[in-house]
């Protein structure tokens, strides 16, 4: 085991930043750190860094305890959110500056620096200064600056979130490949987009509120939530979320919606539960004959990317259905609504999850 | 409100020019229909903020004519076209009250107190601000504060339109959906028209019912969102809509039949293209209209699927044909083939483009 996170916490004046964090990470692994703003993500991140020490709990590399170890002196390095660069190098020394402070020849450094400039898509613009590359450059240069050292670890802070999307779709492709050349080095990455860490993938940490609520492989996350929180946070849009009933061997969920009791949800009991559909289970067309139909109004069509995700109104329950492609919806159109009950999370009233949908068995193998 | 034209109207910052290249709007001819809603959509420098200054009258355009109602508002300065406009960071009064931001506006033109006080009550009750009214402005939220700004256009009866200039920057992204709403609600309800500045392609196709893409000084297409994705007249529309991009491999014609290297498909009305002068052909096809099989059947291709990415509600497989390699977008539930794959190009969605523009087949 090559890192491991011990009850890290940290606290600043009576308010908890990051609440009793525990983790290992495999030397050369890739890690995501998912969580809406605030969720503590940057905290965790410089703690890691040693740029701030815990409250209480500790970082050991390699069986080593971090915590006395001050930042300098710690193979680490760190891409933040704004572009950071030396301004009066060119892109070249921007990249060679971490190494020409140790004892590498001339031509070693060179090779180096070529070979991440070429990896990052950089290599033609070597004697640009700063100023004259657009965001995405900047970025990957500051990025290439990191790589090139080959430290233990490697922080990135949401390094794609001031770039233009058209922009962060292009990097967010390449990072895949890039970071499967990172050899030994542990790479750390946060990001508030649900969709950004699953094209990452990955091993997955969900944070909300300072606190660490699950972590695993980061498609078993995505496929099995544990709790209400984490399937809201770890779906964009949220997962729906509907207060329901089992009774004598019928549910009933919001206002009047009678679901079958079949399948993965047969053995709930009597009682109060929160039943959870992604945005992507609800339908516009009937899908198969035991679908639950139900009738909502449409109060508008959110276009993301080439997906519609339409906001609907039953009652006093509102919905997000997800669509492929771009389509024109007028509001206070009426439209019927397909659900089928073995896509439901059950939860409980205490948010766990109580049962979830079998996986899919089509689930896409990962090359 | 009124109807805009724009008759050969662009701009040139040093003036009336021979090349092309000195215009950051080049000439051209449109419309804006009273009471739609536009959004500006283009990447930085295409020359929107250029176009919506000209509209405002910020900007005196080097070349051509403005008309409002047909009637030539070129050389008028912009306290008298009756333009509101909302900016990326909210402009209200903070000192004073939410009621007496809203009426501001209608006391600098004297209307009488009834009347000024019937309207601030009406646009307040739609934008959700009665319960606001009789406090002050500093302390409200950001979008509060842009709800204002919005509300300081409404009240006014003689206003031509509502520009937008890149306005949920500072909103929360979660409230932004709410904002987007009221937005749309306030245009149904008051039929205004609405000049959204956007380089975010979600808020512009969220909110139009007319996108104006656009792209180096010039308007790439104009559509409703349906229409930029299922139909881009230019591939730069193609690539800009959509995420992932439409995908493009250069092509060549042969016994009206369409060649991508050594791959025929299949695309009826091509008898239309035999007057096509030379020059670049590609064949272009959405993420989301190709098929993947994992068996042959008629007009299917032999690919290499090289990698599939799993996106939770769907996955991107990348397959490899001939020299190309493509994005295919598959449903969840849909099962992929491993190494070997067969793919197939629905004819309506298969778009053929010469020098970069569309040409009309129909099939």
């Amino acid at each position: 085991m090559s890192l491991i996170l011990e009850n890290m916490t940290k606290v600043v004046d009576g308010v908890t930043h990051l609440d009793n964090v525990s983790l290992e990470m495999e030397k050369g692994s890739f890690n995501v750190i998912l969580g809406p703003t605030l969720a503590g993500k940057t905290t965790m991140l410089r703690l890691m860094a040693g740029l701030e020490r815990p409250t209480s709990g500790r970082m050991l590399i390699k069986g080593q305890d971090m915590n006395p170890i001050p930042v300098w002196k710690r193979k680490v390095s760190m891409v933040y959110q704004q572009f950071i660069n030396y301004p009066n190098l060119n892109v070249y020394e921007n990249i060679a500056f971490p190494l020409r402070r140790g004892k590498l020849k001339a031509d070693e450094i060179d090779h180096k620096v070529r070979t991440v400039a070429e990896l990052l898509h950089i290599g033609e613009l070597l004697t640009r200064k700063p100023k004259d590359l657009s965001g995405g450059q900047q970025q990957r240069t500051a990025l290439a600056r990191s790589l090139v050292k080959g430290d233990d670890l490697l922080l990135l802070d949401e390094p794609l979130i001031n770039l233009d999307y058209k922009l962060r779709e292009q990097i967010r492709e390449e990072f895949r490949n890039i970071f499967d050349e990172n050899g030994d080095t542990i790479i750390v990455y946060s990001t508030t987009d649900p969709l950004e860490a699953l094209h990452l993938g990955g091993q997955l940490l969900v944070l909300n509120e300072g606190r660490p609520l699950q972590s695993g492989a980061t498609h078993r996350v995505f496929r099995n939530p544990q709790t209400e929180e984490v399937a809201r946070v770890f779906n964009d849009p949220p997962m729906n979320m509907i207060d329901g009933v089992v009774v004598n061997g019928r549910a009933v969920l919001g206002q009047g919606l009678s679901v079958p009791v079949t399948g993965h949800i047969s053995g709930l009991k009597d009682g109060t539960y929160r039943f959870g559909l992604r945005a992507s289970d609800l339908f516009l067309l009937r899908q198969s004959k035991n679908d639950v139909e139900f009738s909502a109004t449409i109060e508008l069509g959110e276009i993301s990317g080439s997906e519609t995700f339409i906001h609907a109104r039953h009652h006093d329950v509102s919905w997000v259905i997800h669509e492929f492609g771009i389509h024109e919806h007028s509001l206070g159109e009426q439209a019927s609504i397909y659900f089928n009950s073995r896509d439901l999370f059950v939860f409980g009233t205490e948010g766990g999850l109580t049962a979830g949908p079998e996986e899919s068995t089509s689930t896409a193998p990962i090359y | 409100m009124a109807r805009i034209d724009f008759v050969n109207a662009g701009h040139s910052y040093s003036g009336i020019s021979d090349n092309i290249a000195d215009y950051a709007l080049q000439p051209m001819n449109h419309s804006w229909d009273d009471g739609k809603k536009y959004a500006l959509l283009g990447p930085s420098g295409c020359g929107k903020t250029t176009l919506l200054n000209i509209i405002s009258g910020l900007v005196r355009p080097s070349d051509g004519r403005v008309l409002f109602d047909d009637r030539d508002v070129t050389d008028i300065p912009t306290a008298k076209r009756n333009i509101a406009q909302v900016f990326q960071f909210p402009v209200i009064y903070n000192i004073m009250t939410v009621y007496n931001n809203l009426a501001f506006p209608l006391r600098c033109r004297k209307l009488p107190r009834p009347e000024i006080d019937i309207k601030v009550r009406e646009v307040a009750e739609l934008l959700n601000l009665t319960s606001h009214l009789s406090r002050p402005g500093f302390g409200l939220t950001a979008d509060a504060k842009q709800l204002i700004s919005l509300g300081r256009g409404l009240v006014r009866n003689d206003v031509a339109a509502i520009m937008l200039d890149e306005p949920l920057t500072v909103v929360d992204p979660h409230l932004k959906w709410q904002l987007r709403r009221k937005l749309k609600e306030v245009n149904n309800t008051y039929k205004m028209t609405m000049i959204l500045v956007t380089h975010d392609q979600n808020e512009a196709l969220t909110f139009a019912d007319k996108v104006v893409l656009m792209k180096d000084g010039q308007i790439v297409q104009v559509g409703t969102p349906q229409e930029l994705f299922e139909n881009p007249k230019h591939t730069f529309t193609g690539y800009f809509i959509g995420s992932p991009a439409m995908n493009f491999m250069p092509c060549r014609l042969e016994n009206n039949a369409v060649m991508v290297g050594n791959n025929q498909i299949p695309l009826p009305g091509l008898e239309a293209c035999k007057t096509l002068p030379q020059g670049k052909l590609e064949l272009g096809i959405r993420p989301e209209f190709l098929r993947l099989a994992q068996k042959a059947s008629l007009d299917t291709i032999e690919v290499h699927v090289c990698d599939v990415r799993d996106l939770g509600n769907y996955n991107v497989a990348t397959v490899v044909m001939g020299d190309h390699k493509l994005k295919v977008k598959v449903p969840i539930s849909q099962s992929l083939p491993s190494d070997k794959g067969y793919l197939s190009f629905p004819p309506q969605w298969t778009k053929l483009y010469h020098e970069e523009k569309l040409v009309e087949i129909s099939c």
